[in-house]
């Protein structure tokens, strides 16, 4: 057969419609990005793709952000859709290395909605915020009919202002530099999935939902400005997040099973859901990649922050299969670490 | 993690890899038939540790990439019924059909769910008494007992508005096609642990007797996989074709008696089509008779489908053990898990997205 003649009779790549993968994370949502937004929206700051846009301003470096909350359920281990909120955008400038500032928050709530439960999420949001060191500066709310929402959503945009002479990227990775990651990967996903209705199981496994702002501060203090990029391992989990490093950088990156910390308990209900920690969502963990003259010395003033106690190196920066991670299995063989098509499902068997 | 870091415990693993290259007098073909164990083995990179001579082939045992086109196509027009709540275990979702997976039938306003458990979709039954709910039962002997559960359960608790869409294959008549066939390579199957947990091992005696081939029943973590692979070499060497279990902590001869006293009960075995082999004699299970009031094809009065596979795939070669996932042109290209061309490629359990996601650069 010709191949040029050939007509994929299964053209699921070539979605027409928007499925619930394309909000993952993994592949679907990149190629989302790339079909849709950036051809439309294309321009030198967004063309980075950072998880902020960095923004020079009359002289001030501002670093800009924005992030969509949509957890089910509102209220989990560990937290709830409004701490979520404010740690999302919180850590989202974080990354850039900028100081958090200022937010805004706009709620969608559906008809029906209790005010009592709305006002624990509004009450939480300002503790999270207070906590933080940022403030709630304007906001808006939207009522939709009931049935057209899912009790509220909630969008948070931030304001940060940068650090002098701090500019980090995921471009920015290069050989021999070294990953860093603050602590064990997988508790906010396993977390959510385990209080999930349907799912009739018991753990005492807590979201890592935190700001990272101060634990950023700390690394970038120790750095010597040896520290390439920083990203939270969110939707996609670490392997997302080292997938992107490594395809902006043109440069592939080998992690190590064994150092990677993953609590018990999460491995535990990863195996019962058929889950691979690697993809499952953090809400308080980065992952760092740093020269290697200064590994060293930033990992050590990771670890003496509480929110990176459990930090770890985990791995190397290498030349060569730009985009590509793999990790070295506690067994010495080597194994691919891709972006997944789209959410992990559980398995059959 | 007890009862499980042990049998991923690296020394005990090379140990084992060792033994087998110090047995190993000359090269053998070894297939696992389950699609579990091919995910470890991809995973783990198991092959990387075992002697050159020792090759893996992947067997047919993913039960969501068998699955054939026209069901699944029948699942998604069930599905956009009015008033259907199609339920499934969420690695059917994304299975493509001829022209999309649930996943899109979703998107299009199909009530599509994910449940872990028949039993789950029972209670939708029950909490929705105006709408039907259909199961997609899917799978081998494995999840056979737990869905006959359900549908037995339906009858009892008079459940009429619950009925399941059935496409359950065994693996003893794919074991044998495999080695009928004139071209077949494979010297000893590595046998799939949890289909045995249900049904024991007395039908593999048959074939290692029928065909001379020597068959262990293994785990599915690396250490179980690689003392499989230690007793098999050993049996070829020594010229022995029996069945061993090595994973006596959970598979007996007899199997699960009251699981498959339930099996029995609800299913009947009947000829089943294969994504990407075609039709086995006597491979797979559909619903007894008097369970028909609880069969979707019945419930829905399905017509009979054909759908045309695309011939580029050679997914019938590649789940036989005759050629290997990058042998094919379309591997990694025109095939991919975001646009699968073929079975293999469907799931994570299958052998062309297990070796996409862990080894597409070895």
């Amino acid at each position: 057969m010709d191949p040029a003649s050939f007509v994929c009779p299964t053209p699921i790549g070539l979605l027409d419609r928007i499925v619930l993968g394309h909000g993952s994370g993994g592949r679907l949502s990149a190629n989302l990005l790339r079909d849709v937004f950036l051809p439309v929206f294309s321009n030198p700051v967004l063309d980075r793709l950072d998880d902020q846009a960095v923004l020079d301003i009359g002289g001030a470096q501002l670093a800009f952000t924005t992030d969509s909350f949509v957890v089910k359920p509102l209220f989990f281990p560990g937290g709830d859709i409004g701490s979520l909120a404010v740690h999302g955008t919180v850590n989202d400038l974080a990354m850039g290395g900028a100081t958090p500032l200022y937010m805004s928050a706009a709620f969608i709530i559906e008809e029906g909605f209790p005010l009592e439960t709305l006002g624990r999420v509004a009450f939480s949001m300002a503790e999270a915020a207070n906590a933080a060191g940022v403030t709630i500066v304007t906001g808006d709310t939207k009522v939709v009919e009931r049935g057209k929402g899912d009790g509220v959503f909630i969008n948070t945009t931030g304001i940060g202002i940068m650090r002098p002479g701090v500019r980090l990227s995921a471009s920015q990775a290069r050989p021999g530099d070294r990953v860093l990651l603050s602590g064990s990967i997988g508790d906010h996903g396993t977390a959510i999935m385990a209080s999930r209705e349907g799912l009739e199981f018991d753990t005492t496994i807590v979201s890592d939902s935190a700001p990272l702002h101060r634990l950023v501060a700390d690394m970038l203090a120790a750095s010597n400005n040896s520290v390439r990029c920083m990203r939270d391992p969110t939707r996609g989990g670490l392997s997302s997040s080292l997938n992107e490093i490594a395809e902006a950088s043109g440069v592939s990156i080998e992690i190590e099973e064994k150092k990677i910390p993953v609590h018990e308990e999460v491995r535990g209900a990863c195996e019962l859901l058929g889950l691979d920690p690697l993809y499952v969502a953090n809400e308080g963990k980065l992952v760092a990649i740093v020269a290697p003259e200064c590994a060293d010395a930033v990992l050590a003033a990771m670890r003496r922050n509480v929110r990176g106690e459990e930090g770890a190196m985990i791995g190397t920066v290498q030349r060569g299969h730009a985009g590509l991670v793999t990790m070295r299995t506690a067994f010495g063989s080597s194994r691919i670490v891709d972006l997944l098509p789209g959410d992990q499902l559980p398995r059959i068997c | 993690m007890r009862y499980v870091d042990e049998y991923r415990d690296p020394q005990i693993a090379h140990a084992l890899a060792g033994k087998v290259a110090f047995m190993a007098t000359r090269p053998w073909v070894l297939m696992e038939v389950c699609g579990g164990q091919t995910h470890t083995l991809m995973r783990y990179g198991i092959g990387d540790l075992l002697p050159k001579g020792i090759e893996l082939v992947h067997g047919p045992g993913c039960p969501v990439c068998v699955t054939p086109l026209e069901l699944i196509d029948q699942a998604i027009h069930i599905a956009g019924l009015p008033g259907v709540i199609f339920t499934s275990y969420g690695d059917m979702l994304r299975v493509p059909g001829s022209h999309c997976d649930l996943f899109q039938a979703r998107a299009r306003g199909a009530d599509v769910r994910v449940v872990y458990s028949p039993m789950d979709a029972l209670n939708i039954a029950r909490e929705n008494p105006t709408k039907k709910i259909v199961f997609f039962g899917v799978g081998f002997e494995t999840t056979a007992p737990a869905n006959a559960m359900a549908v037995w359960e339906a009858r009892r608790q008079g459940l009429s508005n619950f009925s399941m869409l059935v496409s359950h294959v065994l693996v003893p008549p794919a074991m044998r096609l495999i080695l009928e066939s004139p071209k077949n390579r494979v010297q000893g199957f590595i046998g799939p642990g949890h289909v045995c947990t249900i049904m024991g091992f007395r039908e593999y005696q048959e074939l290692a007797e029928e065909f001379h081939v020597p068959i262990v029943v293994a785990g599915f973590e690396p250490v179980d996989l690689l003392e499989a692979i230690s007793m098999l070499v050993a049996q070829l060497e020594e010229g022995r074709a029996e069945v061993e279990n090595q994973y006596s902590r959970s598979v007996e001869y007899q199997g699960n008696i009251a699981a498959q006293r339930v099996m029995r009960d609800v299913f009947t075995v009947a000829d089943r089509k294969w994504r990407g082999i075609g039709e086995i004699a006597q491979s797979g299970l559909v619903l007894r008779k008097e369970f028909a009031a609880h069969n979707a094809e019945r419930v829905f009065q399905l017509e009979p489908l054909f759908v045309e596979e695309p011939k580029e795939c050679i997914s019938a070669l590649v789940l036989q053990g005759l050629k290997k996932p990058v042998d094919c042109p379309a591997f990694g290209k025109r095939c991919t898990p975001m646009s699968p061309l073929g079975a293999p490629m469907v799931s994570a359990e299958g052998a062309c997205a297990a070796w996409y996601q862990y080894k597409r650069h070895a």
